[in-house]
């Protein structure tokens, strides 16, 4: 026990002696909080768009100031002809042109029917369907709106009887930024888990002090607790350090038990540490566990259900991400911040987290032991 | 009684034989000298003895405790000085030496006598960190560390590499106080003119001990008559001396070719033979052979390839 509780000191001084440890631990997610969640939103506004109006009628003309009034549509661009109207796409011009075509008012009001084109550049696909789906609204709108001027005019139209009105539980105002932040602070602790500790031990590699220590009769299990305790500590005052700056700035909902947030990321980190150990001894030199950290961190990253849902991705993916300690530790985070869930809810996520947390820590010693 | 025993060792990487058939003993209390080029397999030999590396075969032991079933054992009584500096550069030098003490479950004060002489050096800094400290305090702050659990046998691998005279010389006169405490002191070195510091040594050369003996010994063992040639054309003297079939060996030392010469071969017969190739200036003259004769003797001998 002393030799740990030296070895923790030891690791500690060396820890806060780095200069670039400190602003990492303080700055980082102050950064990370203040940019990514103010970033991370899947709205989109103020889209450059263009008109076609070969029309040029009072409804053409109606349906178009439509989409200008719109909060997400900037009308850019002006064009002329069909041939125009595709090159303001291929120049950037507009991210979608709307194409009225000729004799709209007449097929409307005669046949109670008529078409629109929208010309959208889906490079961006997700970026495209949002428009799509945009625009579809507004001219459902229109639909209704013109549909019961025309009534008077011309023909009954029968409009739909039902309608639908949402109400969006957990996130009433789907506000991206309380979705994101607990994501966001699952990410700072795996950041500081998996690269600290992890080039931690390979530096002692590196600089040739574990053949001094392996000369000593200290034990292995001694030297690693030793190591890994600081990182567990510095991840654990990160998260409560990036939940205040998320209550103080973002005024996140704290529905649930910090308590339990904190009973989770505990286990949590006995993985995400133990991930850094394995990855130590694949690596000898800091470089080389920077990379293989990064490597891991990215696949888990993407694959988290952080800037994705889980539920759109392939099958495949789905039964990799059951593997992702990370897809766990978010989604636990998020019900517990936002739903309020208590230990019963998120009880498969722990008995998730503890099994994981187990056999990666064994891996990880079993492999240590090996390469030693 | 000895220290240390080595039987029959063999240690390869891959396909490359770092060690073959390595035996000998270290008495207690000896300064025992390992001497040998880059690569010879000291340090090789070293990371067997300390419980770092498993050698392929053979036994060893150090104070009667076996390298594999006692290493734990080992641990407890060894110091270890790598050759590569390797304390924590971003920890001062109070807090190294605090370090290791405490993880051997001791501390400064029970071992400051053992330490002393060599602490009170490197004092005036203990609040540096030691990656700021030159070359010799490194070396006097890794002893000190490598010393502070009192161990009874101090493996030294290269602790004079890259470190100046004045240092180096000091440097041996601790060790030599070390002795006289009743440590016994394995070190190794590539520099020959440390082996007369040494009780001992043994010359190794690509994993295999050609001799083990005192200095004395070994160079009165030399065979032949060792001479110094010097012409006014050294590279064609080079060249012609190797084709003089007198010769055991012969190689360029400093502006000197050493040659030692078969038996019924004498100076005169170099001379008149150098003459007739055509040299002009020559000295020849006859010389106490030093370790590095002996070396490069040992070295060119059929025997030892």
């Amino acid at each position: 026990m002393r030799t740990i509780f030296y070895i923790v000191r030891k690791e500690f001084k060396q820890v806060f002696r780095n200069k670039s440890m400190l602003p990492m631990i303080f700055v980082m997610p102050i950064i990370q909080l203040l940019i990514l969640a103010n970033a991370t939103t899947f709205e989109i506004k103020n889209i450059n768009f263009g008109v076609l109006d070969l029309d040029k009628s009072p409804l053409s003309i109606r349906l178009a100031s439509k989409f200008e009034a719109s909060p997400y549509f900037i009308r850019t661009d002006d064009p002329h002809s069909q041939k125009d109207a595709e090159e303001g796409i291929l120049k950037g011009l507009s991210k979608m042109t709307l194409i009225i075509p000729k004799n709209f008012e007449k097929d409307l009001i005669k046949e109670n029917t008529a078409e629109v084109q929208f010309l959208i550049n889906a490079i961006d696909g997700s970026a495209a369907g949002l428009i799509a789906a945009y625009s579809q609204n507004i001219v459902r709108d229109f639909n209704i709106d013109e549909g019961m001027n025309l009534i008077n005019v011309i023909t009954p139209v029968q409009t739909s009887a039902i309608s639908v009105s949402y109400l969006h539980w957990y996130n009433p105002e789907l506000d991206y930024i309380t979705f994101m932040v607990p994501g966001i602070l699952v990410l700072l602790v795996t950041f500081i888990g998996m690269f600290l500790s992890s080039m931690s031990i390979v530096k002692e590699k590196e600089i040739g002090t574990i053949e001094q220590i392996n000369v000593t009769p200290i034990k292995k299990y001694e030297f690693i607790i030793g190591k890994l305790t600081p990182f567990f500590i510095i991840a654990l005052f990160e998260l409560s350090f990036g939940l205040f700056i998320g209550k103080l700035v973002f005024d996140i909902p704290f529905n649930g038990s910090l308590t339990l947030i904190f009973l989770f990321a505990a286990v949590y980190l006995v993985a995400v540490l133990s991930i850094g150990l394995v990855i130590s001894t694949f690596a000898d030199t800091q470089q080389q566990a920077m990379f293989i950290s990064w490597f891991v961190l990215v696949i888990f990253l993407l694959m988290s259900g952080l800037f994705t849902p889980i539920q759109s991705m392939p099958m495949w993916a789905q039964r990799i991400t059951w593997f992702n300690p990370i897809a766990y530790f978010i989604d636990a985070m998020r019900m517990v911040l936002l739903k309020g869930s208590g230990f019963a809810d998120i009880s498969k996520h722990f008995l998730i987290m503890t099994v994981y947390s187990t056999v990666v820590t064994a891996f990880a010693v079993f492999r240590y032991k090996k390469v030693n | 009684m000895n220290s240390i025993e080595i039987k029959n060792i063999y240690k390869s990487y891959k396909d490359a034989k770092a060690l073959e058939n390595i035996s000998f003993e270290v008495k207690k209390g000896e300064i025992f000298g390992l001497i040998g080029p880059d690569g010879a397999g000291k340090t090789t030999l070293f990371r067997i003895l300390t419980t770092l590396l498993l050698k392929d075969s053979g036994s060893a032991s150090v104070e009667g405790f076996d390298v594999e079933k006692d290493y734990k054992a080992i641990r407890n009584i060894i110091g270890y000085m790598p050759g590569r500096f390797s304390l924590y550069q971003d920890l001062t030098v109070e807090e190294n030496l605090k370090f290791f003490a405490t993880i051997f479950d001791t501390s400064i004060e029970d071992n400051y006598e053992l330490i002393k002489d060599i602490y009170v050096q490197i004092e005036p800094f203990r609040k540096r960190k030691a990656g700021q400290l030159s070359g010799g305090m490194k070396q006097k702050l890794a002893l000190c560390c490598a010393l502070i659990h009192q161990p009874k046998v101090l493996f030294l691998d290269e602790p004079t590499t890259g470190v100046d005279p004045v240092s180096r010389h000091e440097f041996w006169e601790m060790l030599k106080k070390l002795k006289d405490k009743g440590i016994t002191i394995m070190v190794s070195t590539p520099y020959m003119d440390e082996a007369s510091l040494c009780d001992r040594i043994a010359l190794i050369q690509s994993g295999r001990i050609m001799r083990i003996d005192t200095l004395d010994n070994i160079v009165s063992a030399f065979p032949g008559n060792l001479y110094a040639v010097k012409s006014g054309n050294m590279i064609a003297l080079n060249f012609d001396l190797k084709d003089f079939s007198g010769i055991s060996s012969s190689y360029i030392f400093g502006e000197y070719i050493h040659i030692s010469l078969k038996k019924d071969n004498d100076e005169n017969m170099i001379m008149e033979f150098l003459k007739m190739k055509g040299h002009s200036d020559i000295e020849i003259s006859k010389l106490q052979p030093g370790i590095e004769d002996c070396f490069m003797e040992l070295m060119n001998n059929p025997e030892n390839r």
